[in-house]
């Protein structure tokens, strides 16, 4: 187990290597820079810009450069916002985004699995149709649209919610359920089949024929079984959420870390664009060690060598 | 003697989108206090089906047409769901095939076998429980039940998950067990031991067993009586010496002839039934077996042929036995 556990750790130092060469390569492959503006600044100035951030340098060079930052913990400065560090806007961003995240989380869970298992449990009729039209315009339409519904229909014509920021409870409610549709509409389409599945098993019958009430059977011998591939998308599933949706951070002008990621890509802010997708690919990568860990504890079938 | 259960003209079918699929027609017989009856027949011959309505354990699409399963008095088709639950477990349990599937890779041995006692007895205290666990264990021949008892499935092989299956059919000393199937995924040896287990256990209990299975090798082990089943009917019912010695259906006969026998001429072939069940979407109007067997006459194809007495215990269901049917070459029950 620790063997395993070590092994992993290894796994994710190359794995964040591989992300930052590529993420450096394509970065630089496209046109433009920080410091190329609608307003033309002068050859001259440019050219010092260049030079105090070593962007003159040859590629591989500052490559290296970065990565000798980054084994002291330095994620650089940002290009764009003057005096600014990129672990400033990790700071400022993630918590807003997490904040955002774990409620989001929470519906999610709340919503998808009831969803899920009523649908499976009344296979075929018309809950399980309704729940599965539900989930399936979930998965479906993009959480911009469905976010721009929302706001025409509770803020604009409603007027019962705002648009905007995360000052009330109120605020939370429409980016929460843009964030977790799309979360919320699979997992309880992968409840449904999952539950399904198990439902049909061997076991399940053992379970009905030693006389326990149907209830019994789905939460004792069925939902545990079926948890297994919902928690296996939990992983990403969670770092998705927490690290932020920059679509639904930008529709509700929510300062969370998804914003300033998307506005660094327009700006070419290289440090911004490196430093936040490394925080991201990290994150991703020890939610889904996490979630493999947790496989030990809920089946005992699976021992990590 | 007052049988344990009664079955008469069972009739299950199955709702599929092709329609109605008549897996059992129409299926009678009754298990005796204390009495192993074996039901034989290949696969499709509505024996699993006919079991698994007893506990009614079917698949939702299954539908219990028409007849009576008389337990304890009572009509099993007609029982409240609660009613049912009581029985399932304390009165009639079930083994299954399949003992690599049919335990619950989450939870350990010790306490499924538990569950089956509690759900039944809720009052018993968790060491009183886990006592009965560990004797039921040590009944069946689980070595190191202590052990054992925190094991979970997947570390117990195929043969002794089945003696799992069985310390928790036992658990709650049922008077009816219904096996189907219950050495077929298993060694031969293994096979063996888990029958002889069955037979002590019948006699220490006196549990009635029904065992289902499509060996008449390990019947002939087992059984004290036998039915044999065809297309979702019973061909033939006899106690266990008349079957081997007085098979009274071509298709007994059939099953008979192609059971290897170690002591057979190397030059002698197996003889297999040729051809193959029938469409049960659409059953024959005669005899179902007519199509594959030797013997078939016109009749056969056209009418059903009634379930009549031939001998002591001993009924068939073929025209060739009738009075009337014509004592040729061609008729192996009167040359």
């Amino acid at each position: 187990m620790v063997r395993y556990f070590i092994k992993r750790l290894g796994m994710m130092i190359v794995a964040l290597f591989l992300i930052m060469l590529l993420t450096f390569t394509i970065m630089h492959a496209v046109p433009g820079g920080p410091f190329t503006n609608d307003r033309k600044v002068s050859p001259e100035v440019e050219a010092a810009l260049n030079a105090k951030y070593n962007l003159d340098k040859p590629l591989p060079e500052q490559f290296l450069g970065y990565l000798k930052g980054i084994l002291h913990g330095d994620l650089g400065p940002s290009f764009k916002y003057i005096g600014k560090e990129v672990s400033d806007f990790i700071k400022d961003g993630f918590p807003v985004s997490a904040k955002l995240g774990v409620v989001t989380l929470i519906f999610v869970l709340l919503a998808a699995m009831p969803m899920g298992i009523l649908a499976a449990v009344k296979n075929g009729r018309w809950q399980d149709m309704m729940m599965m039209g539900v989930a399936t315009i979930g998965v479906t339409i993009p959480s911009f649209v469905i976010a721009s519904i929302l706001i025409y229909i509770f803020s604009f014509q409603l007027n019962i919610l705002p648009t905007y920021g995360l000052d009330s409870w109120k605020g939370y409610i429409l980016p929460v359920i843009a964030l977790g549709g799309y979360s919320v509409s699979y997992i309880a389409r992968l409840m449904r089949s999952s539950l399904l599945e198990v439902m049909g098993q061997d076991y399940i019958r053992t379970a009905r024929a030693k006389g326990l009430t149907e209830t019994k059977v789905i939460v004792k011998h069925g939902l545990r079984n079926a948890l297994i591939p919902i928690i296996t998308v939990l992983g990403p599933t969670v770092a998705g959420l927490l690290t932020g949706s920059f679509v639904t951070e930008k529709i509700f002008a929510i300062p969370g870390l998804g914003s300033y990621f998307v506005t660094s890509v327009t700006h070419r802010d290289y440090m911004t664009i490196m430093g936040v997708t490394i925080f991201y690919a990290t994150f991703l990568m020890v939610m889904t060690l996490a979630v493999d860990m947790f496989y030990c504890l809920i089946d005992p079938r699976i021992k990590y060598e | 003697m007052e049988p344990v259960l009664k079955i008469e003209n069972l009739k299950t079918s199955f709702m599929t989108s092709n329609g109605e699929v008549q897996a059992v027609r129409g299926v009678s017989f009754s298990v005796e206090k204390g009495e192993i009856l074996g039901i034989v027949g290949e696969s499709g011959s509505g024996k699993s089906v006919t079991s698994m309505s007893i506990l009614q354990l079917l698949a939702d699409t299954a539908r219990i047409k028409d007849g009576r399963i008389l337990f304890d008095g009572e009509d099993l088709t007609k029982v409240s769901k609660k009613k049912m639950r009581e029985i399932r477990g304390e009165k009639i349990s079930m083994i299954f095939q399949d003992p690599m599937s049919s335990l619950n890779p989450l939870i350990t041995a010790g306490k499924q076998v538990e569950e089956m006692i509690k759900e039944h007895h809720p009052n018993k205290s968790k060491a009183e429980l886990k006592q009965e666990v560990l004797e039921l264990f040590e009944k069946v021949r689980i070595p190191e039940p202590e052990k054992r008892y925190r094991s979970y499935p997947h570390e117990f092989s195929g043969g002794m998950r089945q003696r799992v299956m069985i310390a928790m059919a036992l658990a709650n000393k049922p008077e009816l067990l219904i096996a189907d199937e219950p050495t077929t995924a298993l060694d031969v040896t293994i096979q063996d031991q888990i029958l002889r287990q069955l037979r002590e256990l019948e006699k220490e209990y006196g549990t009635s067993i029904i065992f289902i299975t499509h060996d008449l090798g390990v019947v002939a082990e087992l059984c004290d009586r036998v039915v044999v089943m065809y297309g979702g009917l019973v061909m033939e019912e006899a106690l266990i010496e008349d079957i081997f010695e007085k098979p009274s259906h071509p298709y007994t006969m059939g099953l008979l002839a192609s059971i290897p026998d170690l002591e057979q001429d190397k030059s002698e072939k197996l003889m297999p039934i040729a051809g193959s069940p029938p469409d049960m979407t659409n059953p024959p109007k005669g005899c179902p077996f007519a199509p594959r067997c030797p013997y078939a006459r016109n009749i056969c194809a056209q009418e059903l042929p009634e379930f009549v007495e031939v001998g002591d215990r001993h009924k068939s269901r073929c025209f060739l036995l009738y009075e009337e049917a014509p004592a040729d070459e061609n008729n192996p029950f009167r040359k």
